[in-house]
């Protein structure tokens, strides 16, 4: 019994056939795959914006070119906060599931301070670039570049919102099954910011610069 | 201290607005004195307004739709009145006007008509048919429909305060930038549908995670019902598209506001990129609409055949493929833009090619009809009439489809009459015979057959007379959105176009009556058995309406056509079956969040619509306080004990007669 | 109907971004460690191919895209726990939708944008021609 059910596991890897399917999915893998499917959403976002930068990317009325004004080695910093601050955040999630309070708390804080440094820098980099004369009024090319990377800080910004939110909550309600699920949701969406951020320094800063 | 808000924005000089805001808001005023001197209020907030029941959003979904259907074909019937007359003439509407209601016409039609219908439809009935409790995220869902009503009334808002846009229902630039319309027209539309935007992807999010993971024990996808499937690939195309729609309008709304450079004519701005972007949204679009609306003809046209779908598989495939291809055809909608041969000719094969799997659908239902014995009840009629007509429609559209057709074609009225055909025939037909078909299901009783009759012939034969000579007086040469011509040729056609809004128009008041007349004689049309169709699917093995945890014992399914099953093998020996093991069940809570996120949603787009920069800010604090304090719940579920569980059951089995249905007639 | 033979914990997914902690907390911050390495490792060479000479030149975009590419797989697998197992089948299923949807409207849009500039004329010059 046990070596026809092995064997047709075996050809069934999958298990696209009809017999096993047991019912609906828990609470946990629910909330995460409905999330899961948002940041696709939102990743289809990004590419429409993306896109519309990469279509514009010469257009610099006369003005200042990317090659011009992008500065690497900051980008070089801001790229290593972010990633170092996705890297605490999976120690962060290692804590939630092991239902360690301190350790997430000091981890989430962390994150939360290397995401913050990410955004002093882009921050300070895109006032510089207004000061110069190089805002996004100046020209198509400068409106989709801060367009495109603003909407990118612009949900960091969110995410560190939303990250002392989940602070909050651990501190004031603990690891409740409902809470924990939001720090799995967090996490999606804090790794998905730093994957965009990889096209973005790429596309955006490398290939600019290089250009 | 109100921004550009002044007493100047209500147009006290246009009679027709501020004849329609007044009894728009003396109706809306009564009806809610009505309800508050019934006492009806309580009700109300407690079993609608802060609903989170799938059912309940479904419906009210469907009833936003309805009453913005009356809006939009008031726009259609203003706009055929001076098309009919405006030979040589300025008619009645003076240009402004008249470029403000094709806008208007389209923008409602399309984003609060259709999508609330098929939205709502398929909230009501998907859980239903998957054997579930709710959709996956029930007060997200709650938060989608009050954000796609706020959309709704801003845009309902602009009749009386301030205008709405005049650059038709897609603002292209550069007419849409801020040099060539400076009021708060276009503010309005994009603040409207940025917002209803959030509600649909969040619909989208919610009805894919639903289908996916929520289906009952031993519902593989392939014993799924096809409405299921259509379901699955509209609501992946509304996750997949509607966020380039986002972005888009985003982009239209920095250049607006903060002075970029997208669109621009100056400064490097590209106007081409709007279209293409915009255009890589509004394709998926019509299929979003289209999909679910094929979903409700496969589940008509097998119950009223008596016969399981011909070609389920094949089916699967269609929708599908139909679904991956519609993301490959957008250029098709601006061939005319200055795009070389090649890029034209590879984008009109496509759309040709996405014409098949349509084709193999049309086949499987009229398979599907052949050797059962077919009835003719209003969803039927309503399946038949949407065949022959959309037939048509598509025919039309792979004529469209080859360039050089449509370089002459292109925005003239055979266009107009095109899509029409095929949103009107398709979508419309579809959502009408889904409204009839499971209105037993929602309230218990079924809709009076003969007002529902004559409205299906008024909107068919309406259908044709308005729209067919669209076609004609488009290869004549007439452009689009016209507010007045010289060609004489043109009027009769326009004339009897005209007469053809009448008698939708009349369409429209049969169905009213139909709604008005069943539920004064609901007793009469009261359905006990949850079947009054003899169903296929399992929605109908529940009550009508169903409880609110739709089943009691989560279904077990073997096969397809789950409920056609269980009452094949319902034996009369099973009469004194034991009863099942209740439990308790677990609901999620009534909630206030959407509403309250929706009213903050309101004052925020009215006030970045005006800019009132401190209420943008007062709005969008309150939003985000109704997000901790909902997410600051303790209790976001109730238990319905199994005791309760039991009582319900058993007094629903009792009114249906003993047996889950006894083995219906084909 | 279930028995022991069939395999239950085969049916259910995991969710997108959960993975099997059988191996407990060291192994797992191991994982994170190694998925920051190479993150670090790849960012550090793509920032220096942007900059070398050392590269033949035309082959930088490329290089780029290509490490970029293998940064964003290397988030997927040690952050984001996708793997080719079963019960992760659906969420690649999800991923690859939403990259296929990412892929047409770029690449679409780019083809597209890129016709007609090459057909139209420039609008600042189609500006000059209406003063």
């Amino acid at each position: 019994m046990a070596d026809t059910t092995t064997a047709y596991a075996q050809s069934d890897p999958h298990h696209v056939r009809a017999v096993e399917y047991t019912g609906p999915a828990s609470k946990r893998i629910v909330t995460g795959y409905g999330f899961w499917i948002f940041i696709l959403s939102d990743m289809v976002m990004f590419s429409a914006f993306f896109a519309a930068y990469a279509v514009l990317l010469g257009q610099t009325a006369g003005g200042p070119s990317g090659a011009q004004l992008f500065d690497l080695p900051n980008v070089a910093i801001e790229t290593g906060f972010l990633l170092a601050s996705s890297f605490t955040c999976g120690l962060a999630t290692i804590a939630a599931d092991a239902r360690n309070k301190f350790w997430f708390q000091i981890a989430m804080a962390i994150t939360c301070l290397f995401g913050l440094a990410f955004l002093t820098i882009e921050g300070r980099e895109f006032a510089s670039l207004v000061a110069r004369g190089a805002g996004p009024t100046r020209s198509a090319f400068l409106s989709a570049f801060f367009t495109l990377v603003g909407c990118h800080g612009l949900h960091v910004s969110g995410g560190i919102l939303w990250l002392l939110t989940m602070m909050a909550q651990v501190f004031a309600k603990g690891f409740r099954a409902d809470i924990q699920r939001r720090i799995l949701c967090f996490a999606l969406f804090w790794h998905a910011l730093d994957i965009i951020w990889i096209a973005v320094f790429t596309v955006v800063y490398l290939l600019g610069s290089a250009a | 201290m109100l921004g550009k808000l002044n007493w100047s924005a209500i147009p006290i000089d246009q009679p027709i607005p501020m004849i329609t805001s007044a009894v728009v808001a003396l109706g809306v005023l009564g009806i809610l004195a009505w309800v508050a001197l019934k006492g009806h209020l309580p009700y109300l907030w407690h079993e609608w307004i802060t609903s989170v029941d799938h059912k309940r959003i479904g419906v009210m979904y469907t009833l936003l739709a309805m009453v913005m259907l009356l809006r939009g074909f008031a726009d259609a019937i203003m706009m055929r009145g001076q098309q009919a007359f405006a030979l040589h003439s300025n008619g009645y509407l003076p240009p402004e006007h008249f470029n403000q209601i094709f806008s208007a016409h389209g923008t409602i039609m399309i984003f609060f008509v259709a999508m609330p219908f098929v939205i709502g439809l398929m909230n009501l009935v998907v859980p239903l048919q998957l054997g579930a409790r709710d959709v996956a995220f029930p007060t997200l869902n709650s938060v989608g429909f009050w954000l796609t009503a706020t959309g709704a009334l801003l845009v309902n808002i602009s009749l009386v305060i301030g205008e709405f846009a005049r650059t038709g229902w897609l603002p292209y630039p550069p007419l849409s930038e801020l040099t060539y319309s400076p009021g708060v027209g276009v503010d309005y539309y994009l603040w409207s549908l940025e917002i209803s935007g959030v509600g649909t992807l969040v619909a989208g999010i919610n009805l894919v995670t639903t289908v996916l993971k929520l289906r009952t024990k031993g519902m593989s996808l392939l014993r799924m019902p096809m409405f299921c499937w259509t379901t699955l690939a509209s609501n992946l195309l509304i996750v997949a598209a509607f966020p380039i729609l986002t972005a888009t309008l985003a982009m239209l709304i920095l250049d607006r506001y903060f002075g970029f450079h997208f669109f621009t004519n100056e400064a490097g701005g590209n106007v081409m990129m709007f279209m293409n972007l915009i255009w890589a949204w509004g394709h998926p679009e019509v299929y979003i609409l289209i999909l679910p609306a094929f979903g409700v003809f496969s589940e008509v046209v097998s119950t009223f055949s008596g016969k399981p779908l011909f070609g389920y598989r094949s089916m699967v495939l269609a929708t599908m493929a139909i679904c991956v291809i519609s993301f490959m055809v957008w250029l098709h909608h601006f061939f005319t833009m200055g795009a070389g041969p090649d890029v034209n000719a590879i984008f009109g094969i496509a759309s040709m090619i996405i014409a098949v799997p349509t084709g193999v659908k049309i086949y499987n239902w009229l398979f599907t009809m052949y050797g059962g014995r077919v009835r003719f009840a209003t969803p039927m009629l309503w399946s038949i009439g949407f065949m022959v007509t959309f037939i048509i429609g598509g025919l039309t559209g792979v004529l469209l489809a080859v360039p050089p057709a449509d370089f002459l074609l292109h925005n003239s009225l055979f266009l107009v009459a095109h899509f029409h055909n095929v949103i009107i025939g398709g979508v419309l037909f579809g959502a009408f015979a889904g409204y009839t078909y499971w209105f037993p299901k929602a309230f218990g009783f079924r809709l009076h057959e003969g007002f529902g009759k004559a409205a299906f012939w008024f909107w068919l034969v309406g259908f044709y007379v308005a729209f067919m000579p669209l076609y004609a007086v488009g290869m004549l040469g007439m452009t689009r959105r016209m507010q007045h011509y010289d060609v004489p040729e043109w009027q009769p056609w326009l004339m009897v176009a005209a007469f053809g809004a009448v008698l939708i128009l009349i369409g429209i008041i049969c169905q009213i009556m139909q709604l008005v007349v069943s539920i004064r004689r609901r007793d009469e049309l009261r359905d006990r058995t949850g079947d009054p169709w003899h169903g296929r699917s399992l929605e109908w093995a529940t009550a009508s309406p169903p409880p609110v945890f739709n089943f009691a014992i989560p279904p077990d399914v073997r096969g397809e056509d789950a409920y056609w099953a269980m009452k094949r093998h319902a034996q009369p020996q099973d009469v004194e079956k034991t009863e099942p093991d209740y439990e308790d069940i677990e609901m999620p809570r009534n909630s206030p969040t959407g509403f309250v996120c929706a009213f903050f949603a309101t004052i925020m787009g009215f006030a970045l619509i005006w800019h009132i920069w401190w209420m943008v800010a007062a709005g969008f604090v309150g939003a985000f306080a109704t997000f901790v304090a909902f997410a600051w719940r303790d209790h976001d579920e109730y238990v319905i004990p199994a005791a309760e569980v039991a009582r319900i059951d058993r007094a629903n089995l009792a009114e249906r007669g003993a047996l889950p249905g006894t083995a219906g007639s084909a | 109907m279930t028995n022991g033979h069939h395999e239950i914990d085969h049916n259910i997914d995991i969710a997108p971004g959960d993975e099997h902690f059988e191996g407990g907390i060291g192994e797992r911050v191991l994982g994170y460690l190694t998925g920051l390495g190479l993150a670090i490792l790849l960012t550090a060479t793509s920032f220096f191919v942007a900059g070398t000479d050392l590269v033949w030149q035309p082959s930088i975009p490329v290089a780029l895209v290509v490490l970029a590419i293998a940064q964003m797989g290397v988030h997927l697998v040690f952050f984001l726990h996708l793997t080719t197992g079963a019960d992760n089948t659906n969420n690649v299923l999800a991923l690859a939708f939403g990259v296929l949807i990412v892929m047409l409207v770029i690449g679409g849009s780019l083809w597209i944008m890129a016709n007609l500039n090459h057909n139209m004329m420039p609008m600042d010059q189609l500006m000059q021609m209406q003063r």
